[in-house]
């Protein structure tokens, strides 16, 4: 019975991922769709299943790609574990912005998700986790009312079940066309995660390809243990303002998941192909002696 | 509130940002006997942009904490203009830490244009400084007010201000970017800045109706900086009052965190109902 209900739930999964249309791992529809894709950044022939294969990352230099969010949990998640939170969940227009509703509406359609965010129940190396990801491809992860309420139901979630919280962020900040609502979002989920931690909870947030602005201002940065995606831009403000602000431009480097290491503001850079080996280890070492925290 | 309804935003954003405008500079002057200053972070500096400090506010002791602008052009430069740098904002996190150790409630005076963006301060955690002050504030055991006086630019300003009540100035803004920051984001253009001022909801009357903020402080009419003496009166009054009722909170720290927790949730569309 048990495997009945996982292989659905791996199934749902594999949907999702198929629906976020992502190249190249949707199907080739016809002859006439390419079989290389270029890395953008050495350029180098990349066939779409070497692609795939390699989680993204280009067999020649290494440079991570982005990818959805069903995706990354197809990647982290034990198959057959993946059970979504609030799937339906999703904001309005607070401030009757023009052209805000055609635009998530448009999303919506072409990338198979509901909002920026998806959280999801499941297990990594056997152990459960509430896990939450920021989908740069939708208003660039922007934060609003709905990914700020997500992100504090996820943090509810793990607190209520006693699991650990991992939050894999990619996010241009809080999100403009909601206003001020979007700004507030950064009090309500630094506080959900900070009520979580208190209660002995452990966070551990991953930081991927952007995370700044307001996601970086607040839970981004608030985990037990960060974790960051090679090269990952992360940061405060965007490296343009700064510019812009000091009249000079900025190193090689600056603001790069690298850099904050070596600054002392992340515990380790891992490339995508260790992310799930590395995230078991760290719930293996937080089971408190031995005894698991998920016992029901 | 009064007359000055009718105001528009983008008038209402150039009140805001008036040179002479009262801030907590101000504040230390004419609500507070004996303050006492306290400055640094105790790791690295000192940045003039958050002023931290102890006095007595009707005889009981309060922590007082604001951003400041500075008063002429050497303090402008070395308040970076009203933008924090990380050492601010850890300063900040030391005048909350006090505040919970001594028992005493905690004032903010909020007017940034939002935290600095410099290379220095991204070096030494601008969003992780930030960060840390709203994780502390939401679990603080005291009352917290928090006043935006003039410009409540971004986190740089939610930063000191995750208030049990939050009031605003009657021609005081509070976004989540600058008007021009939101207009080239947006647009590519921050010329269009007056076009965002009429769109952002940023003014008093705007937040108090979304219930960003809970109470408008009403100012002179030509705004406050013509007549600070019968603002700060408004503002003492409206402490008083605040203060008086903040005290009655059984759990100030759990009512902030009720209070934040509901943040937009009237925009919510749930669908069917999950786990």
């Amino acid at each position: 019975m048990n495997d009945w209900f996982a292989a659905r739930r791996q199934r749902m999964l594999r949907l999702k991922v198929r629906r976020e249309g992502e190249r190249p791992f949707a199907p080739r529809l016809s002859a006439s769709e390419p079989v290389f894709e270029q890395c953008p950044r050495c350029h180098a022939a990349v066939t779409r299943t070497q692609w795939d294969k390699n989680r993204m990352v280009c067999p020649e230099c290494g440079f991570h790609r982005p990818v959805g969010a069903y995706r990354r949990l197809s990647m982290v998640l034990d198959e057959g574990t993946f059970q979504e939170l609030d799937p339906d969940l999703t904001g309005t227009d607070p401030l009757n912005f023009p052209g805000y509703g055609e635009k998530l509406a448009g999303l919506r359609r072409r990338t198979g998700l509901r909002e920026a965010a998806v959280t999801a129940r499941g297990r990594i190396g056997g152990m459960p986790v509430i896990a939450a990801v920021l989908d740069s491809r939708f208003m660039m992860g922007s934060m609003g009312v709905a990914v700020g309420e997500k992100i504090a139901r996820a943090a509810e979630a793990a607190e209520k079940a006693r699991m650990p919280l991992v939050i894999f962020c990619a996010s241009g900040g809080a999100r403009m066309q909601e206003g001020i609502l979007s700004l507030m979002q950064m009090g309500k989920t630094a506080a959900a995660v900070t009520r979580f931690r208190e209660k002995g909870g452990l966070y551990i947030a991953y930081l991927t390809h952007p995370t700044t602005g307001g996601v970086t201002a607040s839970f981004a940065m608030l985990g037990d243990i960060t974790l960051a995606e090679p090269e990952a831009l992360i940061g405060f403000a965007g490296p343009r303002v700064i510019e812009q602000t000091i009249g000079q431009t900025l190193p090689e480097g600056f603001q790069r998941a690298e850099y904050l290491q070596e600054h002392g503001f992340v515990d380790a850079v891992v490339p995508r192909a260790e992310m799930r080996n590395t995230l078991a280890k760290l719930l293996r070492l937080h089971q408190k002696g031995g005894v698991r925290r998920d016992a029901e | 509130m009064t007359q000055n309804d009718a105001i528009p935003a983008a008038r209402r954003v150039a009140l805001a940002r008036e040179p002479g405008r009262p801030g907590v500079s101000g504040a230390v002057q004419t609500l507070f006997t004996d303050f006492f200053e306290q400055r640094g972070d105790r790791l690295c500096a000192d940045d003039p942009a958050v002023l931290a400090g102890v006095g007595l506010f009707h005889g009981r002791p309060v922590t007082v904490l604001g951003t400041r602008k500075g008063a002429d052009l050497e303090e402008n430069l070395a308040c970076h203009f009203g933008m924090p740098t990380p050492e601010g904002y850890r300063k900040a996190l030391r005048a909350m830490e006090q505040a919970e150790k001594f028992g005493r409630p905690l004032l903010t005076f909020v007017d940034t244009p939002g935290a600095y963006p410099g290379l220095e301060a991204e070096a030494r955690g601008q969003g992780a400084a930030i960060a840390a002050c709203l994780a502390r504030m939401s679990t603080l055991s005291v009352p917290l007010i928090a006043v935006i006086m003039g410009e409540g630019g971004s986190g740089g300003a939610l930063a000191l201000a995750m208030g049990n009540r939050v009031l605003m100035a009657e021609n005081a803004v509070y976004s989540v970017l600058s008007p021009e920051g939101f207009a080239s984001i947006l647009w590519k253009d921050s010329s269009r800045a007056g076009e965002a001022c009429g769109l952002m909801k940023l003014t008093a009357a705007d937040l108090l109706e979304l219930q960003v903020i809970d109470r408008v402080l009403p100012e002179p009419d030509g705004g406050a900086h013509t007549d600070p003496a019968a603002f700060w009166r408004t503002v003492d009054a409206a402490l008083r009052e605040e203060l008086r009722r903040a005290e009655k909170l059984a759990d100030p720290a759990r009512h902030r965190q009720r209070r934040f927790r509901a943040m937009g949730n009237g925009w919510l569309c749930a669908g069917k109902e999950t786990i």
